[in-house]
């Protein structure tokens, strides 16, 4: 499959979505001018891998920032990897959010909460 | 030949404008419509200020998160006037700094058939605690699909939210079909 490796922006996440070296990384800050533009070739990505998906896959979000129109799209990616999980793929989710940022702490455990796919929260020095 | 004198009244507004501005500590203010550029180059340049006044991190975070929503619900949510010629999507926009808080307010118009709606969510909101407007939160990201406009619902009770205050709002008649819509928010410091 392509990867996909998008350099991160003030307004737009990086991503980097190589199913060959099995990295997902969603990271940075969130605030597209057009969100659904910005995360609907992602969902597709993801739609497409869920097909080939096998062994151990974890995917990470260290975001320092994303506003709410970015947490329903987030939302919808964390949906595809509840998917793959019901589906039986090996798949888990690292939160990672700085270590005084409560805020986004907090995100993790809700998104934690909605979805059904293991989800690690890991503090890291912000 | 042109006449290149100001004229008192021009004058007098730009004082005043100056002086109202200092007395309320309004440190940005603007009027137009807003666009996405205009959202990056706002927060960006509070952020920069904050940071070179060495604001806790807690409070830029905050600050950064409240002006995005507010600035987004403008250029979402602004109605014209029928009665004028300006476009949709077109605001007012402050921010004031206090030694106790930022207020971050926003004015727009709004078609009156909108305002029971929307002072509804707002009061609904204002009436929760943080655990209701937590469960509000999740069930809104569950359930809310995206709007035709793009936004999801949700800026007002992340605002509540992230400033743990009430959403101060007052709607003022401006004609038979609109109202102006002004909306303040709190971060205490």
């Amino acid at each position: 499959m392509e990867t996909i490796k998008i350099q991160g922006t003030d307004d737009t996440p990086g991503i980097i979505f190589d199913a060959e070296n099995k990295i997902f990384q969603i990271s940075g800050r969130s605030m597209p001018e057009d969100v659904t533009a910005f995360y609907e070739p992602l969902l597709m990505w993801l739609e497409e891998y869920a097909e080939i998906a096998d062994g151990k896959i974890i995917f990470e979000f260290k975001l320092e920032y994303f506003n709410t129109a970015s947490s329903k799209l987030l939302l919808d990616v964390l949906m595809k990897l509840e998917e793959m999980y019901e589906d039986g793929k090996e798949v888990s989710v690292k939160w990672y959010f700085p270590e005084d940022d409560e805020d986004m702490e907090e995100a993790g455990e809700e998104y934690a909460d909605i979805v059904d796919v293991p989800i690690e929260l890991v503090s890291y020095d912000g | 030949m042109a006449n290149n004198s100001l004229n008192d009244l021009f004058i007098n507004a730009v004082l005043d404008f100056h002086n109202v501005m200092r007395s309320n500590d309004i440190s940005l203010v603007y009027e137009g419509e807003i666009t996405h550029s205009i959202t990056k180059a706002f927060t960006s340049l509070t952020e920069k200020k904050m940071e070179e006044e060495e604001e806790e991190g807690k409070i830029q975070k905050k600050v950064f998160h409240v002006m995005v929503e507010c600035l987004q619900n403008i250029s979402k949510h602004a109605d014209n006037n029928i009665n004028s010629y300006s476009k949709d999507g077109r605001g007012i926009f402050m921010v004031h700094k206090g030694d106790e808080e930022y207020k971050i307010t926003t004015g727009n118009l709004i078609a009156k058939e909108k305002v029971d709606d929307l002072k509804e969510s707002l009061d609904l909101i204002n009436s929760m605690n943080k655990d209701e407007l937590k469960a509000l939160y999740k069930k809104q990201i569950k359930e809310g699909y995206l709007s035709e406009k793009k936004g999801a619902g949700l800026g007002f009770i992340d605002i509540a939210r992230k400033t743990g205050n009430n959403l101060v709002y007052t709607f003022k008649d401006v004609d038979n079909e609109t109202s102006f819509f002004i909306l303040t928010s709190t971060i205490k410091r």
